[in-house]
């Protein structure tokens, strides 16, 4: 046995699963924040605003809120993933079971990356039911849609590990992650912003990673493509190495 | 000896970031197919010994090999051929039996098996159960179900972990019947355990664990034999003041002021004499109206072999 395939399935199907039992606050609860958002920036505001870049604000801000309910979905699901088996003590089963470190991450962090992407695309769905919408490269957009999902998850696992309670796994979507979303161009674009703002955005990573998945819809964004895709490599990268050096010294999860 | 080891322990150490040793260049070797009872007061490094071959902690030192397989290097091999039921009832609340003990069978890297998996349940009386969510069953049936998921991938070597700790003494027996079962099916059971008649009654051999120290391995009987001290406690009606001359040959000691006599013997051969000393409290003359035989406890035989050994 070289790599544990049925072990891999058994985590996947088991977090995929626990999703199902708690559909109402997976789906249900981010679909709807998102509708509000359409209702609230989109058509109560947006009917008196001007298009951005050529594109009307309504439907500007459809990338920007994927990107926003991605990220917190991504962190909070892989994070709780990882860190209630730790926190019920059924990790012991997981840590004795024949598994190598990349099968454990594979399965938890697949599944939670499986979860953003549909979540993602049911969130395009309800954009699509209120604004026009024209993806101008849909190849890019679902995979850079994929490429975040899966950081993004990457990183919860990592939260999910190093957290010691319920209120440090809340921490980091709630306190860094949705403050830099909403400061990083998800509902306007930086050229609105004074001079000084905007340059002290550049220093906002997420501005990349937004940027990135509004140029897959409307083939322009605050920062070049190329840019972008290179933070977000570069985000999947620190966060492999992160995961990698976990398991390697066995932080937090073996004494 | 190592030639039918299932399981071969050398040199295994644990310290833990606090400092604390918890295992001492442990060495053992088990054999394949017995139970195996591993007796210590807690904290002795009972679980760290069973996590530290199961990989949930990281020895500091020392090798594991599982029917031949390195438990690092080739842990894959090793760990398929383990199953690990903890001291704590660790279960997901939601999910149903089945589903739970088909997911653990899937971890250890094996495809379904839904008639496997009907027998373990059945073995174990939960085939009734196995639709029902885990939070909905009792205790002592999260435990077996703790036990079906151990089994789920058909391991060689069962490990338990206080497996009747906190269960009641109905279900003590039929775990303790099960695990009996268990080695008919060719398992080799190793539980710990700091009952000591749980130990007599399952066990073809015994270790004793202290502070860490793998103190002695031996057959049962004869570690009870050697170590196990029992007492006859007669109640007399007339309290003493002291011990009579003639009963100066037991050593009997005198409790709650004069009106118990206790004598104290080895299982060596302490049994043989316990008649000739009736009859000579009988002559005596000394009435006494109930009597009373029981066993040492395991902290009873700590004490004695821990002092054993100091004073040797």
């Amino acid at each position: 046995m070289s790599f544990n395939r049925h072990g891999v399935w058994a985590i996947y199907t088991f977090e995929m699963a626990r999703w199902r039992r708690t559909l109402w606050q997976s789906l249900v609860a981010p679909v709807l924040t998102t509708t509000l958002y359409f209702v609230v920036f989109g058509a109560a505001i947006g009917e008196r605003m001007d298009s951005v870049d050529g594109v009307p604000y309504g439907a500007f801000i459809v990338p920007g809120l994927i990107m926003l309910t991605l990220f917190t979905q991504s962190l909070s699901n892989a994070s709780f993933g990882i860190y209630f088996p730790q926190f019920s003590g059924t990790i012991y089963e997981i840590l004795s079971a024949p598994l190598s470190s990349l099968e454990i991450v594979l399965g938890y962090v697949g599944a939670a990356a499986t979860k953003s992407v549909i979540l993602g695309l049911v969130i395009l769905a309800t954009g699509a039911c209120f604004v026009e919408l024209n993806i101008a490269h849909p190849v890019w957009m679902a995979a850079y849609l994929l490429l975040m999902a899966l950081t993004f998850s990457l990183f919860g696992f990592i939260i999910g590990i190093w957290a010691r309670n319920f209120e440090q796994l809340q921490f980091v979507p709630m306190l860094v992650v949705t403050p830099l979303t909403f400061l990083g161009g998800a509902f306007y674009s930086i050229d609105m912003l004074p001079p000084a703002w905007q340059t002290a955005t550049l220093a906002n990573p997420i501005v990349y990673l937004i940027s990135g998945f509004r140029w897959t819809f409307y083939g322009s964004g605050d920062v070049g493509f190329a840019l972008s895709l290179g933070c977000a490599l570069a985000a999947l990268g620190i966060g492999l190495a992160w995961v990698w050096w976990i398991f390697r010294t066995g932080y937090r999860l073996k004494q | 000896m190592s030639g039918d080891a299932v399981l071969s322990i050398r040199g295994l150490s644990k310290r833990y970031g606090s400092g604390l040793e918890a295992l001492k260049a442990v060495d053992l070797d088990i054999h394949r197919g017995e139970i195996f009872a591993l007796l210590g007061p807690n904290g002795a490094g009972k679980t760290t010994l069973i996590s530290a071959i199961c990989g949930i902690v990281q020895p500091t030192a020392g090798r594991v090999s599982v029917d031949g397989h390195d438990h690092q290097r080739d842990y894959r091999q090793a760990r398929q051929r383990i199953g690990l039921v903890p001291q704590e009832l660790h279960t997901e609340a939601f999910e149903t039996v089945r589903a739970t003990v088909s997911f653990s069978r899937g971890l250890f890297g094996l495809p379904a098996n839904p008639g496997h998996i009907e027998q373990v349940l059945r073995d174990l009386s939960l085939w009734d159960k196995r639709d029902s969510q885990i939070r909905e069953l009792s205790g002592g049936m999260k435990r077996r179900v703790m036990i079906a998921k151990a089994l789920a991938h058909e391991p060689q070597v069962l490990f338990l972990d206080e497996p009747t700790a906190g269960v009641d003494v109905e279900l003590r027996r039929t775990l303790w019947t099960q695990v009996e079962a268990l080695r008919g099916r060719g398992v080799t059971v190793i539980l710990t355990t700091h009952y000591i008649e749980e130990a007599q009654e399952l066990a073809d051999r015994i270790g004793i664990i202290h502070r860490g120290e793998l103190l002695l391995v031996d057959d049962k009987h004869r570690l009870m034999r050697e170590l196990g001290r029992r007492q006859l406690r007669l109640h007399l009606l007339e309290p003493l003041a002291e011990v009579p001359a003639e009963l100066a040959d037991w050593a009997p000691s005198l409790e709650a002021q004069g009106t118990e006599l206790v004598y104290r013997f080895d299982q060596r051969d302490g049994e043989r004499r316990i008649p000739e000393l009736l009859a000579r409290v009988h002559a005596l003359g000394l009435d006494y109206n109930d009597l009373n035989t029981s066993e040492s406890s395991l902290e009873d035989i700590f004490v004695d072999f821990v002092a054993q050994r100091s004073g040797a």
